[in-house]
């Protein structure tokens, strides 16, 4: 690990928002690093001093009262009215909206443990990669510039595509290593949230529908396509990235 | 509804929301930096958290009133103070070269200077620091209550300790 790299992983160190190999990387790397040592040191320093207490400005005595009196107030000063039909309507059609998108989120339920465990991975892929500066290994937009590179790098050709038109851009791509294997790791923007999409050879040639987790207040979806296993994960909503993964399906 | 499940609600509310006073004030002391209008903007907030408790579904009770609390900061600051909401982290002094870390422990005039550092931290880093180091939250918890994707809030930490640390080297040139 580089001065850059174990920099870049500081903060994500110091937080505890680091995956064990990460942590374990970098605190090998400041062992032989006094430089790294002493930037961890000084973090610890100004972390310590502002949790202290002394920077923590607890309620005034009166303020509880007063906003209790406020709320209180609020609760029978509040004029009752019927409920209006059309609120029914809007109530009804919310909770179909719930219904349809918790019946997607429940197959979340159905999991098994070693997709926790590759869930796991796929989280911390996806931290790391927000967190080394380390996003791409070959940054372009261009398909046709990120593809070839990943010629020779492994066994397999991952597909590359330009979704633009959906609203989602190709950042680049980079290797990455998951579940014991290399995988391919294509990174697309959408507004402001950045989508890993890991792509890696499938052990046998099913496919397999889309399976939706939620790790860490992260959203993945997986699949298996034509002997390929893919996996999206991002900060982004579940329905955006149901978006996403549906518009890489129909260009596979 | 009836009275008995307007009472219901009231209870719960206090239950649930009220025990987290002290979060609510220090959020709203650090973005406002004054006390007055730091308990104006937490009983305007505790309304709202009120009037729209039936949106809280569960879960974490505190990061639900965080996030009201600091949306009504903004309203506040937005009709009172809007020159602060465009105040932008000042890269100038950021950059600077990097820092030597010469003192571990932080105490007294130090820790004053880093107090005063932070308060004058554009108030979209100064809170990305007060929700991670003072009230403890995840990455992912405080990029929900600030509405920014998680990777805003790792590079708006790093660079708000970057130049805190730079503060206390006392190596800010000052303007």
């Amino acid at each position: 690990m580089s001065c850059q790299d174990a920099q870049g992983l500081m903060n994500g160190y110091v937080d505890g928002e680091l995956e064990l190999t990460g942590s374990l990387e970098i605190e090998r790397h400041m062992q032989d690093c006094q430089v790294c040592a002493q930037a961890y040191q000084s973090h610890r320093a100004m972390r310590s001093a502002m949790a202290d207490g002394s920077f923590y400005y607890d309620a005034p005595a009166n303020l509880q009262k007063r906003v209790t009196t406020a709320v209180r107030k609020a609760n029978t000063g509040r004029p009752r009215r019927a409920v209006l039909p059309w609120r029914w309507a809007a109530a009804g059609a919310a909770l179909t909206m719930i219904a349809i998108v918790s019946w997607g989120a429940f197959s979340i339920l159905q999991r098994s443990s070693t997709d926790d465990l590759l869930a796991q991975e796929i989280v911390s892929g996806h931290v790391r990669s927000l967190m080394a500066n380390h996003l791409t290994d070959v940054p372009s937009s261009d398909q046709h510039t990120v593809k070839p590179w990943f010629g020779g790098k492994l066994d397999f050709s991952p597909p590359v595509i330009d979704l633009t038109e959906s609203g989602f851009s190709l950042v680049g791509g980079r290797l990455d290593y998951i579940g014991n294997r290399p995988a391919a790791a294509l990174v697309y923007q959408h507004r402001q949230h950045l989508i890993n999409l890991f792509v890696w050879q499938s052990a046998d040639n099913s496919d397999s529908g889309n399976k939706a987790l939620i790790r860490q207040g992260y959203n993945l979806i997986g699949w298996k396509k034509s002997g390929l296993v893919y996996w999206a994960v991002s900060d982004l909503n579940n329905a955006e990235l149901q978006e996403f993964a549906q518009a890489v399906q129909s260009s596979t | 509804m009836t009275q008995s499940q307007e009472q219901d609600r009231l209870a719960r509310f206090e239950q649930t929301v009220v025990p987290h006073l002290d979060a609510a004030y220090n959020l709203s002391r650090w973005l406002t930096r004054n006390d007055t209008d730091a308990q104006d903007v937490v009983q305007e907030a505790y309304l709202r958290a009120f009037k729209f408790f039936g949106s809280y579904k569960g879960g974490d009770s505190r990061a639900w009133l965080l996030t009201i609390v600091r949306n009504t900061c903004y309203t506040w600051l937005q009709q009172n103070r809007a020159r602060e909401l465009t105040t932008e982290f000042d890269e100038e002094v950021h950059s600077t070269e990097s820092v030597n870390p010469e003192t571990l422990l932080i105490e007294g005039a130090n820790k004053q200077l880093l107090k005063q550092a932070l308060e004058e931290l554009p108030v979209s880093f100064r809170e990305v620091v007060i929700l991670r180091e003072l009230e403890g939250l995840s990455y992912k918890e405080i990029a929900d209550i600030t509405d920014v994707p998680v990777g805003t809030v790792m590079s708006r930490l790093a660079r708000a300790r970057k130049r805190l640390q730079v503060v206390l080297a006392g190596r800010v040139k000052e303007v």
